[in-house]
């Protein structure tokens, strides 16, 4: 269960990100955070991964106040949690095992947890016959599935996926899509983060909107309007995603 | 820590090694050579000062008597001299002794035959005297003053030249190794940090995706700080090895030169470097401390401040 109560975040320039927002959700729903860039999506995913700390309001995370968390108790916190980017952020010097056996050495698994977990998610994601490849001979949708084997391998209860088809084609994106659909038919609890209105549409999930800091509206997929789909959206050509993008990057570099 | 973790760790402070091998060959190098000018001015310092104590040992303070002193005046000045503490020895020779011992010194083979046109008279018969040693040198001249005013002294000699040279020599070394050593630190101190920084930005990528999968701060840090101990140990090594080297044939090199330059015995044995077994094992000790110390706090104030896990 994620809670979100009165939460608001200014940065320290004085942007308010993210105003009085209040939220549940719950364990294996799948939900879509949408909005214009700068609605402060990115922030919330930020503070759910505890890298921002709210200026007001608490976020509750499986029982966990992140607000009290001590900061020894972050990394076993993250653990419960898989990540997922726009640009996948693989480690380019290794291969796809490499790559996803990754996320358990840096949390001290055996070997032996490695060698029988990996290959479990090399055969989930379908690359196993692509284990030794490096990320650069693999394509958009094959990079993207390793980024998710990698999120799943510690076995999270709650995926969080910030734009994970912003850089694929339609084709790459419906089957990134369908395998984060099947992870939560698992009971993992899904996130995503898009501007994708095709999407969000064809997946008929829970989609919560965001604009200017505030959620403007909330909505179950059976409240939404089949012929209508979610609250119209500006539409946003190639050079708006792209400025969103680098907007997003700045941030973290900041 | 779980073993797996530590060979992880361990590869990875390598392999960051490996990745910007010129940064960790410079840090190295300047490590090295901090390292190996400690170790001489070490040795050296600890030469003379080994030195110093000979002297101390073998050169005390030799105090004369009147030559009508009976033997209560000449208790008196031992006990006299006792009551002030600080001392290491008295001893006393004997004007026969001192003879015997003045034979031996100068006349070396021919002693007897030399010795003999002073058949039964002592020349040295008025020469019997207490050399005293102290537990410090530095108490010598204040001892030296004291003993002079005591009555039935006649004559007070001591090594104070030498001493005292010998003394300024380390005094010197001392100053001078200080500053080198201090200036090789500081810039051993910069190239490790500045190796560390350079590793922190190729990790940078895999540093935040470390971070965001729930690795802990160890996890993060150590690779750099393992980076940081292996700049500082192969630093140290190579100048232990080839100071271990260099110490034995100078020990070899400054025997023979004195012996060749037909110096006596006791004047030999005080130019005795210290030998290799008693002052290695303490340059290994102290070396590995500094490089393996030096690359571990550097590398991890470099990487808490590069890292804000």
């Amino acid at each position: 269960m994620i809670r979100l109560q009165h939460v608001s975040k200014m940065y320290e320039t004085g942007n308010r990100a993210v105003r009085d927002i209040s939220l549940d959700i719950k364990d294996g729903e799948f939900v879509f955070i949408s909005g214009k860039s700068g609605s402060g999506k990115s922030t919330l995913f930020k503070l759910i991964t505890r890298e921002l700390l709210p200026t007001e309001g608490s976020i509750e995370v499986n029982g966990s106040d992140l607000l009290t968390m001590r900061r020894r108790d972050i990394p076993r916190y993250r653990r419960t949690l898989g990540v997922i980017f726009q640009d996948f952020r693989l480690l380019n010097d290794r291969n796809v095992f490499e790559n996803i056996a990754f996320a358990q050495r840096v949390i001290g698994a055996s070997p032996r947890e490695i060698r029988e977990n990996v290959p479990k998610m090399l055969q989930l994601t379908g690359l196993s016959s692509k284990y030794k490849y490096l990320p650069k001979q693999l394509s958009g949708g094959e990079q993207q599935r390793v980024a998710i084997a990698r999120a799943l391998v510690n076995s999270p209860s709650v995926i969080l996926a910030d734009e994970p088809t912003g850089n694929l084609d339609e084709a790459n994106s419906r089957e990134i899509m369908g395998l984060l659909e099947d992870i939560n038919k698992r009971g993992t609890t899904v996130i995503v983060i898009t501007h994708s209105r095709e999407i969000i549409q064809q997946m008929k999930k829970r989609v919560i909107m965001m604009d200017k800091g505030h959620i403007i509206s909330d909505q179950q997929p059976e409240a939404r309007d089949p012929e209508q789909g979610i609250r119209p959206m500006p539409v946003r050509d190639g050079g708006e995603r792209q400025e969103h993008r680098s907007r997003r990057s700045r941030g973290r570099e900041a | 820590m779980k073993l797996n973790t530590f060979f992880y760790c361990t590869k990875q402070g390598l392999k960051n090694i490996g990745r910007n091998i010129l940064f960790s060959m410079a840090s190295i190098a300047t490590v090295a050579a901090c390292i190996f000018l400690f170790c001489l001015f070490f040795a050296i310092i600890s030469n003379v000062q080994h030195i110093v104590t000979e002297a101390e040992t073998t050169v005390g303070i030799t105090v004369f008597f009147n030559e009508d002193a009976g033997e209560a005046e000449k208790k008196a000045i031992y006990e006299a001299i006792e009551a002030q503490g600080g001392i290491k020895e008295i001893r006393y020779t004997s004007a026969e002794e001192a003879w015997e011992s003045f034979k031996d010194e100068y006349f070396g083979d021919k002693s007897e035959e030399l010795a003999e046109a002073f058949a039964d008279d002592n020349p040295l018969a008025s020469s019997d005297n207490y050399e005293i040693f102290l537990n410090d040198i530095e108490n010598q001249q204040s001892m030296v003053e004291y003993i002079r005013t005591l009555p039935g002294v006649r004559e007070v000699n001591y090594a104070n030249a030498l001493v005292s040279a010998l003394k300024g020599i380390n005094r010197v070394i001392y100053i001078l190794s200080a500053v080198i050593i201090t200036v090789l630190f500081a810039v051993s101190i910069f190239l490790i940090s500045n190796t560390i920084s350079v590793a922190a930005a190729f990790r940078k990528r895999e540093n935040e995706i470390m971070k965001l999968i729930g690795a802990t701060n160890f996890m993060i840090r150590a690779p750099f700080v393992v980076e940081g101990v292996m700049i500082g140990f192969f630093g140290a090594l190579i100048p232990l090895t080839a100071m271990y080297f260099i110490y034995r044939r100078a020990t070899t090199f400054l025997l023979t030169q004195v012996l060749a330059a037909g110096t006596t015995v006791s004047v030999s044995n005080l130019f005795q470097l210290i030998p290799i077994r008693e002052i290695f094992p303490q340059m290994v000790i102290v070396g590995l401390i500094l490089g393996v110390g030096m690359g571990f706090v550097v590398s991890f104030f470099t990487i808490r401040k590069h890292l804000k896990v």
